[in-house]
């Protein structure tokens, strides 16, 4: 297992590596001057190259890649050029918020999917399978902008139950453990939890169906277990990949939170890269998205390795 | 932002080397399968309404005016009501349908010839080209989806070309993956080996014996990008960085309407309702089309 992980380990330092260099990329691909949205359109050639000078855009690329690895190791992100404040305090600050919603996204849409999931494995071929294999396909196909705004049209402009934007009161960017602020995550978290929803239904009814019709289940129906009994062992063999699924379901709701937050004006990664596109401040969505990025390695690698720890079969390496 | 499902390794090897009459079987169980034609009906009238929605609802779609805006549905003249400029929703929807198909179609047509050629190379090629070419698309595949797309579209900026250009590069990956895998397949077949023996070079091998019997499966693997690919193409028009206004765009004309979602709430809704029934369609067609080949015998 030790040598499992290392071997893991050592595969995702060159992923690491590549996403970092895309990431570094991202800023030399875009069309025109980084600068040009902090230079007065008036700047003197001199004032310009000094810019340039301090920001580094003077260097070869390959000099100017090495020494944004070097900085970004320590936790350097550069300098926003729309806010001058430092790129990895802004991405801290919004990750806290991305991962609070992520998170409770995650918990509801795994709860809902497993039900489905299971029943629709079970009952394979019923009306109640049909039911929850609509409701799967109901979750990955739904454009989730547009949930979002429906249930804001409902709960909000028509009902009034819930606050339609924001983490929080009065426009409050930070999250807080209190009532006020959790009728505000329910909007988005609900949202965002129908993707999770329908990818974890769609893989667990397969695979409940798949490990029922195992001739291990008939033997223990054979020796005259329990329906429940059996279901245990259904559940014990299904729980490996369930949980891979919804620890990889977390990632990419991590990732692609910023239509949603965009529609509910969290304030989390999602509505900062927003910001950053707009306004042109190619550090900050470099710093963004070079997080997030290296959150999704991260957080593949720990599904590989837990997994794999809950269910030596699939060991590979 | 459905995880491009798992790129299923497992699958496309059971439906490897088919016969014709193996692709005729398929297609006469997707006609007896009323779910699959449903959804083909749906992608058909969409079609049609992408071809010559501009004959059938002979409105401009950017004729606005200041005295129409907002009007609800089932407003005389507009039975879809008119948006926050009064332009009439009805022509907007319906030529809606050629922007938003192609740039949610487009990019899933290239990966799918992008993804196929680079796939078979490194599966066919192997060795360490092979693995060259796979640890790069590695690189990217290690992106989520819509982060990648946003990214890329954010960083090269707002317009056409630059999001169908990102949506390509972020389906290429998966589509790769898949190739790759069939293809170090298919090298390995005892087919492929006598064509070898018998003195047929390379190239021929590739066009005869690997491309023949491994685009089907790519192809179908494809299909079920296109309602993920719809979602995040009207997503990225929906954030403003693909088809710009004045354009009939339905993720566009959502952003825009989100303003009045407190003044006409159903037609500010309406676009994302097309949406919708597209991505639905084609993940219910992909469904049918998989399961339709998954038959054993």
């Amino acid at each position: 297992m030790l040598r499992y992980t290392f071997n893991r380990v050592l595969y995702a330092l060159p992923i690491m590596l590549g996403v970092s260099l895309v990431c570094f990329l991202l800023v030399h691909i875009a069309p025109g001057d980084p600068l040009v949205s902090v230079l007065p359109p008036d700047a003197t050639e001199a004032l310009r190259r000094q810019m340039a000078e301090l920001y580094g855009f003077d260097r070869s690329l390959p000099e100017q890649f090495l020494r944004w690895l070097a900085r970004a190791a320590t936790g350097d992100l550069g300098t926003s050029i729309a806010t001058a404040r430092p790129v990895a305090a802004e991405v801290a600050r919004a990750v806290g918020n991305t991962v609070t919603l992520a998170a409770f996204a995650t918990l509801i849409g795994f709860t809902l999917g497993a039900i489905f999931g299971f029943v629709a494995g079970y009952f394979r071929d019923s009306p109640l399978d049909r039911l929850a294999s609509a409701l799967a396909v109901l979750g990955v196909s739904v454009p989730h902008y547009w949930l979002g705004m429906v249930l804001v049209i409902i709960f909000s402009a028509q009902l009034g139950w819930l606050p339609a934007t924001g983490a929080g009161p009065g426009g409050s960017t930070e999250w807080v453990w209190d009532w006020e602020h959790f009728r505000h995550l329910i909007l988005p978290a609900v949202t965002m939890s129908v993707i999770p929803m329908g990818i974890v239904a769609r893989t667990l009814r397969a695979l409940v169906a798949e490990i029922l019709s195992q001739e291990f289940v008939m033997g223990l129906r054979a020796r005259g277990l329990s329906e429940f009994a059996v279901f245990r062992h259904v559940v014990k063999n299904a729980a490996p990949t369930a949980l891979a699924v919804m620890g990889l379901q977390l990632g990419y709701l991590l990732g692609g939170s910023i239509l949603i937050e965009t529609v509910f004006s969290w304030p989390g990664t999602g509505f900062l890269l927003n910001a950053a596109i707009f306004q042109r401040d190619l550090p900050l969505l470099q710093g963004t998205i070079l997080v997030l990025a290296l959150f999704f390695v991260v957080l593949n690698l720990l599904v590989d390795v837990v997994q794999t720890a809950l269910d030596p079969r699939i060991r590979r390496a | 932002m459905a995880a491009p499902a798992v790129p299923a390794a497992a699958e496309p090897a059971a439906a490897l080397v088919r016969s014709p009459s193996f692709w005729r079987s398929v297609f006469a169980r997707l006609r007896r399968d009323p779910v699959a034609l449903a959804a083909a009906a749906v992608i058909l009238a969409l079609l049609v309404l992408a071809l010559f929605g501009p004959w059938l609802v002979p409105v401009d779609p950017y004729a606005s005016s200041v005295l129409r805006r907002l009007k609800p549905i089932g407003t005389p003249g507009h039975p879809l009501g008119t948006d926050e400029l009064g332009r009439d929703m009805l022509a907007r929807l319906v030529h809606g349908a050629r922007w938003s198909l192609f740039m949610g179609v487009t990019p899933v047509v290239l990966a799918f010839f992008l993804g196929a050629a680079i796939g078979i190379t490194a599966g066919y090629a192997g060795g360490l080209l092979g693995t060259a070419i796979m640890r790069t698309i590695d690189v990217f595949y290690a992106f989520p989806s819509v982060l990648l797309a946003i990214a890329l579209s954010g960083a090269l900026g707002a317009g056409i070309e630059n999001a169908l250009l990102s949506l390509t590069l972020v389906f290429v990956p998966p589509i790769a993956r898949v190739a790759e895998s069939v293809a170090t397949q298919l090298r390995n077949r005892d087919f492929v080996e006598a064509a070898r023996a018998s003195g047929a070079g390379a190239l021929t091998i590739v066009r005869v014996h690997v491309l023949g019997n491994a685009l089907g499966p790519i192809f179908v693997y494809a299909t079920s990008l296109v309602s993920v690919s719809m979602i995040l193409a009207s997503g990225l028009s929906f954030l403003g960085l693909g088809v710009r206004p004045p354009e009939p765009e339905w993720g566009l004309m959502l952003n825009t309407l989100r303003t009045a979602i407190y003044v006409q709430p159903w037609v500010a809704a309406l676009p994302g309702a097309m949406i919708f029934a597209t991505s639905i369609s084609f993940n219910l067609l992909a469904d049918a089309l998989r399961s339709a080949m998954d038959v054993k015998g």
